[in-house]
C-alpha cells in the first residue's frame, strides 16, 4: 500500500492546477515530488533551502498577500524548530495556512529523536485557532488535505504518518466516527492508532469512536456515547501521550467521568530500530492497549 | 475604497495640516508627554518620512488595494517615529496618539497589524520582518503583481537574529528585485564589525548602499536607484544608541 505522503504531491500538484490562490513552500525535503508541479507553476512552488524559519514567515507573507500557502517538511523541522514563526507570522498576524508535516512521532526510527516529533499536537494546543487533521489512512489523508486547503483561511495542521490502517473510513473534516458501540466503556482511537484499538477491544462491550480530525475536539459524538456507555474513557493517540486529556475533560466537565490518556511517551528511549518496536515500547501494541484498557474499566468490561 | 487620501484626512479634521516633517516631533510628544527625544527614539524617523512621504506608493484610501507598496515595520520597538508618520500621512487619526501603550488604544509599543490602520505587520519580537517579506514578494509575483514595491525596516542589532540571515541568503539568489530591506543602523549590536552590515548583504547578492540616515536627499537617492535582478539594501547610519 502506499503511504500518506505519496498522495501528498499528487493532491495538491491537482490543486495548483486547479486553484491559482495554492501555493507550496518547502525547505528541500519533498522537493522531487513536486518537479512537475513545479514546472507548470514556478512560481507556485516555491523552496526555500534548508530554511524552517524562513519557511513558516515566507508562507505568512504568501498568505498575507492573499494566497493559501501549503507549507511541508518533516514534523519536527515544521512545528517544533519555528514555533515562535508559527505563533506569530500566522497567528498574531491573523493569517493562515495548511501545515503539512511528515515523519509523525517515529516514522523513521533509525533516525532517531532528532526526526521524532511527538509533542507536535501538544504545541499547537498552546495556540488559538488551529484545526488538526490526524488521517489513518491515504486515502483519509487526502480526503483530508483537500479538506484543508478549501478552509478559507483556517490555520490548519495535517499530520502525515507511514502508519496506517487496513482500511480507510468515510471522514468529514469535523466529526468522529461510531466504529463499536457498547456500555462499559468509550475508547477513542486517532489517526493510525484504530486498528490495534478494533484489535485491543476485540470481545469488549465498549464504545470505539474514531478520530481523524482532533481539533476543534468533536464533544457532542464524545458526550452521545457516554450518554449510552460509561464516562469511561480512554484516549489512544499517536502523540504525546494525554494531549486531548484536557480536552475530554472539558467536554464532560459536568459529568462524573474518568479519563486514561495513552499515547507516545515522554521520555526519550535513545533507540533506533523499527517502528513495530516503538509502538511496542511506548504501549501502543494491540496486547499492551488490551492490558491497559482491561486494566482501567476492570472485569465489567467483558462482554 | 473611493475615498482619497485627502478626504480621509479630512474625515479626521485635521486636513494636510499634520503632512509635513516639521509636525512630526509634534506628533510624537502626543505619545511621550515630553518635548525630548533621544536619538534611539527617532532613529528610524527620517529614513520613514523619506519613505512615506516620497517613494512608497500607499496611503490609507488604498489599503486593500493589492497594488499597493508595502511597508513592514520589522523592529517594534520604539514605534513612535512610526505613528507619527502614519499620522500625518493620514492612517492614523491624530487624536489616537496620546492613549499611546493604553488599555484601550490600538497603539502598543509594538505595533499590531489588526490594530493600527496602515500597518502591514505585527513587530516586536525581532527577526520576524525580513522573512514575512520575503514571502510578500514571492506572493505578489505568482499573482502577476510586478509593479508593487515590499520594504521591510530592521534594525542593526536586529540583525543578529539568524532568522534574517535565513531571508538574505534566500532573497539574493532567488532574484526578489521588488525587495528592499532598510537596515537603520544606531550601531546597537553588541558585536560587529565595520562595514559588515552591507558587506553580508552584498556576499548573498543584493545591491546595497550605505548612506546618512539623516539626510534626506541621500536616504531618497538610495531609496530609488535601480537594482535590477537583486534585492536592494540601504543601510542608514544615524547616531550611535549609547553614543
Amino acid at each position: 500500500m502506499d503511504t500518506m505522503r505519496d498522495r501528498f504531491a499528487p493532491v495538491v500538484s491537482r490543486l495548483l492546477d486547479e486553484d491559482p490562490r495554492v501555493a507550496v513552500v518547502l525547505a528541500e525535503i519533498g522537493l522531487a515530488d513536486f518537479a512537475e508541479a513545479r514546472r507548470r507553476h514556478p512560481d507556485r512552488v516555491i523552496n526555500v533551502g534548508i530554511r524552517e524559519q524562513l519557511l513558516v514567515g515566507a508562507g505568512a507573507g504568501l498568505a498575507l498577500t492573499g494566497l493559501r500557502p501549503v507549507v511541508h517538511t518533516f514534523a519536527s523541522f515544521l512545528v517544533e524548530r519555528p514555533f515562535e514563526q508559527i505563533k506569530l507570522d500566522l497567528g498574531h498576524q491573523d493569517v493562515g495556512a495548511v501545515l503539512v508535516s511528515a515523519a509523525a512521532s517515529f516514522d523513521w526510527p533509525a533516525g532517531g529523536y532528532t526526526h521524532m516529533s511527538p509533542g507536535d499536537v501538544a504545541l499547537l494546543d498552546t495556540l488559538d485557532g488551529w484545526t488538526v487533521h490526524v488521517p489513518g489512512h491515504p486515502d483519509e489523508a487526502e480526503t483530508l488535505l483537500r479538506h484543508a486547503v478549501a478552509a478559507d483561511d483556517d490555520k490548519v495542521y495535517v499530520r502525515l504518518s507511514t502508519q496506517s490502517n487496513d482500511r480507510a473510513l468515510p471522514v468529514d473534516g469535523t466529526r468522529f466516527h461510531t466504529v463499536r458501540e457498547g456500555r462499559a466503556g468509550v475508547v477513542v482511537a486517532v489517526g493510525p492508532l484504530l486498528d490495534p484499538v478494533l484489535d485491543a477491544t476485540e470481545g469488549l462491550d465498549v464504545t470505539v469512536l474514531y478520530a481523524a480530525t482532533v481539533r476543534p475536539f468533536d464533544a457532542v459524538t464524545l458526550r452521545h456515547a457516554t450518554e449510552a456507555a460509561s464516562p469511561d474513557v480512554v484516549l489512544v493517540e499517536p502523540y504525546l501521550a494525554g494531549t486531548s486529556v484536557s480536552t475530554v475533560n472539558d467536554a464532560l466537565v459536568d459529568l462524573p467521568h474518568r479519563v486514561l490518556g495513552l499515547g507516545v511517551g515522554r521520555r526519550e528511549l535513545r533507540r533506533y530500530g523499527l517502528v513495530e518496536e516503538h509502538v511496542a515500547a511506548h504501549g501502543l501494541d494491540a496486547r499492551s492497549l488490551r492490558e491497559r484498557i482491561d486494566g482501567f474499566l476492570g472485569v465489567r468490561v467483558r462482554a | 475604497m473611493t475615498t482619497t487620501t485627502a478626504e480621509h484626512r479630512q474625515e479626521y479634521g485635521h486636513g494636510d495640516r499634520y503632512d509635513r516633517y516639521e509636525a512630526l516631533t509634534g506628533l510624537m510628544e502626543l505619545m511621550s508627554g515630553d518635548e525630548k527625544h533621544g536619538p534611539a527614539a527617532t532613529s528610524t524617523l527620517d529614513a520613514l518620512w523619506v519613505l512615506y512621504d516620497r517613494v512608497l506608493r500607499v496611503g490609507p484610501d488604498r489599503a486593500d488595494d493589492p497594488g499597493r507598496d508595502r511597508f513592514l515595520l520589522s523592529k517594534g520597538h520604539g514605534p513612535m517615529a512610526y505613528y507619527a508618520v502614519l499620522a500625518a500621512k493620514g492612517f492614523v487619526p491624530v487624536d489616537r496618539l496620546p492613549g499611546f501603550g493604553s488599555y484601550d488604544s490600538p497603539l502598543g509599543h509594538h505595533p499590531d497589524r489588526v490594530l493600527v490602520p496602515g500597518a502591514e505587520i505585527g513587530s516586536g519580537s525581532l527577526g520576524h520582518g525580513l522573512p514575512i517579506a520575503v514571502g510578500t514578494a514571492l506572493g505578489l509575483r505568482a499573482q502577476g503583481l510586478h509593479d508593487p514595491h515590499v520594504w521591510v525596516l530592521v534594525g542593526d542589532a536586529e540583525l543578529d537574529e539568524g532568522s534574517n540571515h535565513e531571508a538574505i541568503a534566500y532573497a539574493g539568489p532567488a532574484g526578489l528585485d521588488r525587495l528592499h530591506t532598510l537596515v537603520i543602523d544606531n550601531s546597537s549590536a553588541s558585536w560587529a564589525r565595520p562595514g559588515g552590515i552591507a558587506a553580508r548583504f552584498e556576499a548573498a547578492g543584493w545591491s546595497a548602499a550605505t548612506v546618512d540616515g539623516r539626510d534626506h536627499e541621500a536616504l531618497y537617492a538610495a531609496f530609488t536607484a535601480s537594482h535590477p535582478g537583486r534585492p536592494r539594501v540601504v543601510v542608514a547610519q544615524v547616531e550611535p544608541k549609547d553614543g
